[in-house]
């Protein structure tokens, strides 16, 4: 940073300008290096250097959102972590939840906070669902050269809608490829690796304007049989008390489901399957 | 040629203070002291341009002077503190670094550029108790001051501290702490002399919520600022304003999604009966106001 140094002791003018309200637009003045997908990689595939998280699902409820994870990351046949949680509040009404290679999706997730707060503070006022969505969509992009070479990584967000014109679309989830695409998503969706047999789980129960509890049972059992079908993906760990991470949001904010709450869940949908396994 | 005359240093900065001081001395007054549950900022303000803003987690901003050179202070603030915060930790953002870089910045200011800004700024950063909130002063030529609980701040100063100084009282909870804020800013400014009474449109309030976890900003405005002017205590927590955010227009005829030209060509295709060049009509705006309650009041 030495071309930031002044001897006067002022803040390097890029702080000081009107320029943007955006945090990622100004660090590529600030400290690019803090930024990803600005990285020269080696040639080749990195794919099994890092450690891959893996199911996220969704469920848009007549409240809000409803999204969960699961506590898994592998590398490749190793399970690199039992407890790594997924999903987290982007900000008091958004909810993110990431699949793919674990570090950079982290730090994507970090960024896209700081990303929100930032504008929020600079112009007292939120960004709308659409352009939280088209902001992380542009972030996804900016990675495409490392998902090229195998470290990729595929956020899924939701949110509470504050300005939905239609009382049934206050809940919005948007799922993103590698190359930085958004797609709305009507109802549920799930990504990574056990999202196929998630989705399947999801398509059988959901219905339109379901209340958040359902959808909270709904997500587990979505996640139970994703891992029953993907090995990558971790199931409820009743012997070492790890659940999978749930969260809401809906017109009070964000909410993450307290371990008693979460727990309670968990063990009627294993109670359930010890009966019918099949769900 | 013309001919040069000699200013000696002094004199040149006493120009320069007294041009700063009387800028900031035509403008309305600000005053932060502390309360029982946080740090109370307030400012004389009927603009919708704001005096006080959140910087980060635990500290506040408030300002006056020259809008846009304050207004570009406050953008560095926020700056400096998501940088430190996104490359630290968010608990590694202190009022301090913040204060430091701003007393840097004005000093070069006005000791290097032929106009020094004419602004005052506060820095507050909310404690766990009264005794560990931090106010810090910085005016226009970078000196700072620790100010102890409470300060004032734009025109006429001196005697709007004076009110606070006499009645200051860190154990005071909220609704008495602004009552002493509006009275210590109604305190000048009067005709002859007299004592003014601003009310809820002329004020602009924030608290720092010591009890708060993450963000203690929060903006009181609208129902909950009249309520507490009124000096009814049972003010509940969720009217005192959720995040220091409004939330989003709902997309209507003047704040389209989709962009001007597509709305265009929908609108020029003649349709029976009609002229071809009439307007969609206007939505109603009633289906947004569900979302609105909700955060209408802040929450």
């Amino acid at each position: 940073m030495a071309k930031d140094f002044d001897p006067s002791g002022r803040v390097p003018d890029y702080y000081v300008n009107a320029g943007t309200s955006s945090f990622t637009q100004f660090l590529t003045h600030a400290s690019p290096e803090l930024l990803p997908g600005r990285r020269p990689l080696p040639p080749g595939l990195s794919a099994d250097i890092a450690p891959h998280g893996t199911t996220i699902v969704a469920i848009a409820t007549a409240d809000g959102v409803v999204m969960g994870g699961d506590r898994r990351a592998t590398m490749g046949n190793l399970i690199a972590s039992r407890d790594i949680e997924k999903v987290h509040p982007a900000d008091s009404y958004s909810l993110i939840g990431i699949a793919g290679t674990a570090g950079i999706g982290i730090e994507l997730m970090r960024l896209f906070q700081v990303e929100l707060e930032h504008y929020e503070k600079i112009e007292g006022t939120m960004l709308s669902t659409d352009g939280k969505a088209n902001r992380l969509a542009g972030m996804v992009r900016g990675n495409l050269g490392a998902a090229m070479q195998g470290l990729a990584v595929v956020p899924l967000f939701a949110g509470y809608d504050l300005s939905a014109t239609d009382p049934a679309r206050v809940g919005r989830i948007f799922s993103f490829d590698v190359a930085g695409g958004l797609y709305e998503e009507t109802g549920y969706d799930a990504i990574g690796s056990g999202s196929l047999f998630a989705k399947s789980s999801m398509k059988k129960k959901y219905r339109t304007g379901i209340s958040t509890d359902d959808a909270v049972r709904l997500a587990v059992e979505a996640l139970y049989d994703a891992a029953d079908d993907d090995t990558a993906t971790g199931g409820p760990d009743l012997t070492r008390k790890i659940f999978p991470v749930v969260m809401t949001a809906t017109a009070n904010g964000t909410h993450r489901l307290t371990e008693a709450e979460i727990t309670a869940v968990a063990e009627l949908v294993v109670a359930g399957r010890m009966e019918n396994p099949g769900g | 040629m013309a001919m040069q005359f000699y200013a000696s240093p002094e004199q040149v900065q006493r120009d320069r203070s007294e041009y700063a001081r009387k800028g900031i001395a035509r403008g309305r007054s600000a005053v932060v002291l502390t309360y029982e549950g946080g740090i109370l900022l307030v400012a004389e303000n009927i603009t919708t341009l704001r005096k006080i803003s959140e910087i980060y987690d635990k500290i506040g901003f408030a300002a006056v002077g020259r809008y846009n050179e304050f207004e570009s202070l406050r953008r560095a603030g926020i700056r400096m503190a998501d940088v430190n915060g996104y490359s630290y930790d968010r608990r590694d953002v202190t009022g301090r670094f913040l204060a430091n870089a701003y007393t840097q910045t004005l000093g070069a200011i006005f000791t290097e550029t032929q106009k020094p800004y004419e602004v005052e700024i506060c820095i507050a950063q909310v404690g766990s108790s009264p005794e560990t909130d931090e106010l810090y002063r910085i005016t226009y030529d970078g000196s700072v001051m620790d100010e102890p609980g409470f300060m004032a701040m734009g025109g006429q100063a001196e005697a709007i501290s004076n009110v606070l100084r006499e009645r200051h009282d860190a154990s005071a909870e909220l609704p008495l702490a602004l009552a002493l804020a509006a009275q210590a800013l109604g305190s000048v400014g009067g005709e002859n002399g007299q004592t003014r009474k601003l009310d809820q449109k002329q004020l602009e309030v924030a608290v720092l919520d010591r009890r708060r976890k993450g963000r203690a900003f929060r903006r009181i405005q609208g129902p909950a600022l009249i309520q507490l002017l009124e000096g009814l205590k049972d003010v509940l927590d969720k009217d005192l304003g959720g995040v220091d955010a409004a939330p989003p227009p709902p997309p209507s005829v003047d704040k389209p999604t989709v962009s001007a030209a597509a709305e265009e060509d929908a609108a020029s295709k003649p349709e029976a009966g009609k002229p071809a060049a009439g307007k969609p009509e206007a939505e109603p705006a009633d289906p947004a106001e569900p979302a609105d309650g909700v955060n209408g009041d802040g929450s």
